[in-house]
């Protein structure tokens, strides 16, 4: 295991999409290691590549050339259902539109990554840790409202306690506030930082300065390369509230 | 299998979100399969109550009819009955298969007495004839030898004529007229019912052959005779014994035609069956039909169901469900939707059976493997019909999916 305890190293990678003609190059030569317990922000302006970067990262997308090691596994080359496996078991997805499952209870919808497990839970093995997982995002007493019944806040923290619950290894947000408004974004964000606290790996992709501040490292994307990688010198904390 | 069973609740709970879709969806299955349960039960009733009406006329039955030959390949009837008397002794004498025989003389004639004034057939027969025809006589008594020898004047009637003419019961020993000549009832024949095609078999007067063909239609010659074999085996064997026979009695030589023809009830049992089968057949496929189209509505709604989640199949994918998981999901519902309308559709058509039993007086015969038929069938179309779009959802690309508006 040549990527030793690095939760992500990446070398080389390349992602190039075909356009009828045109070659697109999105990822155009990227290394990056990111070390258990990091909260890193990936920033960049749109066409930079960061949602490239999120979707191969994430195990939904391949590279074209290059190797990506997740928990150090080699990921680079797996197939469809390998890769779902993997989003499965050691990936938690924050997406910017929550993505939550219309007309299911919160409590079922944090449910759901167990379902697809590949270690068997019992129903109520789902139920007790669902209710941990929404505890934890400070959604206790919530479980049966349906997403149509709850905020945009709370259902992003809703979202965050269903990549909570297989315990992953990485959690991936894709722009988890861009569709709230400030406050509700300092507690979304307050939430990411509680579970960093408690060691959790953070991969934030997002296009607001404000909102990188709250990681401790800030990776820039531009054309496809690696523009800046620093840590944030004046971290902003978020309060959690209930 | 916990992950099924849980896929199975998530299937089952995306129906359950849709009701009125889902009824909708279901509906055309319902129908499908009720229709096939209920056409396949009206036509095997329909069936059996042929079989029935077959077997009331004797199953070991044959009828041998006199001058049919064959000119220029046209069969024609000649006119001259070319059997007689003697023919049907010998055949009683020296065929062994042959266990009964009686001439047959027919008649038509308007019978008077009692209440009123009845037309109907009159059929001269020998004394062995309740044993052909296996039909016994109810009240009184029937003819015996000294009756044909002296071709005297009496009559047994069928119920329909007999309560006719006598509403009260009492028909045994009153005199009729038939034709203008005087009949005395000596019995009245049971019941028997509608016949093959359709007509009332009671309908009619038996008296001794020798009576009608010397009193009725003033001939010497019988119209026919009928035989009943030995068992329902011997009655190919009672056939070839009884037209060798003729054909020696006749002096017809070998390649020649022979001037009289057999028809065994069997034959015509036959006829009647494979037409009822063809019926039963052709109002299955008809109802088929129509599961067919239900198989149809279901993958139609598949499909817009497919689309319509499209990013609930890309959220599933991205938190780790597999093509595999998808596809089973989809399926199921589909299956779900299926048997459930399966279920639905047998209930309905078994009591659309029984209202038709009911109301229309129909025979109906519900065949259990006919049920269980239909409820696969309607199962194997929820599988046939849901598998292209459960395939398609299970190969949407997660990116793409989530993306959908």
């Amino acid at each position: 295991m040549s990527a030793g305890a690095d939760v992500i190293r990446i070398e080389d990678l390349h992602r190039v999409y075909q356009m009828g003609e045109v070659e697109v190059r999105a990822l155009d030569g990227i290394s990056l290691s990111i070390a258990p317990g990091e909260f890193v922000a990936v920033m960049g302006p749109s066409g930079s590549g960061k949602s490239t970067f999120m979707n191969i990262v994430g195990c939904l997308d391949r590279p074209t050339s290059g190797r990506y090691f997740l928990d150090g596994v080699d990921v680079s080359k797996l197939g469809r259902d390998q890769r779902a496996e993997i989003r499965n078991g050691k990936i938690g997805f924050v997406f910017q539109s929550f993505n939550l499952l219309a007309r299911t209870s919160a409590l079922e919808n944090v449910e759901l990554p167990l379902i697809y497990s590949s270690n068997g839970h019992s129903a109520k093995d789902r139920v007790r840790k669902a209710r941990e997982c929404l505890e934890t995002v400070g959604l206790a007493g919530r479980e049966d409202h349906v997403p149509s019944q709850l905020s945009g806040g709370q259902q992003q923290r809703v979202a965050i306690a269903r990549a909570l619950i297989n315990e992953p290894k990485l959690m991936l947000a894709d722009e988890p506030t861009g569709n709230l408004d400030t406050k509700t974004s300092e507690e979304v964000m307050a939430v990411f930082q509680k579970l960093n606290d408690a060691g959790k790996t953070v991969v934030l992709i997002t296009h607001e300065p404000d909102i990188a501040k709250y990681a401790k490292r800030i990776v820039v994307f531009r054309d496809g390369k690696l523009l800046e990688d620093r840590p944030v010198a004046d971290r902003t904390r978020a309060e959690m509230k209930e | 299998m916990l992950k099924f069973l849980t896929i199975l609740k998530v299937g089952m709970k995306a129906i359950a979100r849709n009701k009125l879709r889902s009824t909708l969806t279901a509906l055309g299955i319902i129908i499908g399969v009720a229709c096939v349960i209920a056409m396949i039960a009206v036509g095997g009733g329909a069936q059996a109550a042929v079989q029935a009406q077959i077997s009331s006329l004797g199953t070991n039955f044959l009828m041998i009819f006199p001058g049919v030959a064959t000119q220029s390949g046209a069969r024609i009837f000649t006119g001259q009955s070319t059997i007689t008397e003697d023919d049907v002794a010998a055949v009683k004498s020296e065929c062994p298969s042959v266990a009964y025989v009686t001439p047959s003389v027919r008649s038509a004639g308007q019978i008077i007495g009692g209440t009123g004034n009845w037309g109907t057939s009159v059929q001269g027969v020998g004394v062995e004839w309740p044993f052909v025809r296996s039909w016994n006589v109810e009240r009184g008594a029937f003819f015996g030898d000294s009756e044909v020898r002296s071709a005297a004047k009496v009559a047994v009637l069928g119920s329909t004529v007999a309560n006719a003419l006598f509403p009260d019961g009492n028909a045994v020993d009153q005199m009729i007229r038939i034709k203008n000549i005087p009949f005395r009832v000596i019995g009245v024949l049971e019941t028997k019912g509608g016949s093959t095609m359709g007509q009332d078999q009671d309908d009619t007067v038996i008296a001794p052959y020798t009576s009608v063909m010397k009193l009725l239609k003033r001939t010497t010659k019988i119209d026919m005779f009928m035989a009943s074999a030995v068992s329902r085996e011997a009655v190919n064997e009672a056939q070839n014994e009884i037209e060798a026979l003729l054909r020696q009695r006749h002096r017809l030589q070998p390649g020649q035609d022979s001037d009289f023809m057999i028809r065994s009830q069997q034959e015509i049992a036959q006829t009647a069956d494979q037409t009822s089968k063809q019926m039963s057949g052709l109002l299955a496929a008809i109802a088929s039909i129509s599961l067919l189209v239900g198989g149809i509505g279901i993958m139609n709604i598949m499909l817009v169901s497919v689309t319509e989640r499209t990013r609930e199949i890309g959220i599933r994918m991205a938190i780790g469900a597999k093509g595999r998981d998808i596809l089973t999901q989809f399926l199921i519902e589909a299956l779900s939707l299926s048997i459930a309308g399966g279920a639905i559709g047998i209930g309905l058509g078994i009591g659309t059976s029984r209202f038709l039993a009911w109301k229309q007086q129909w025979p109906i015969v519900l065949s259990p493997t006919a049920i269980v038929l239909a409820f696969g069938f309607s199962a194997a179309i929820g599988i046939f019909f849901g598998y292209y779009p459960a395939q398609k959802a299970s190969r949407l690309d997660p990116i793409e999916a989530l993306r959908y508006e």
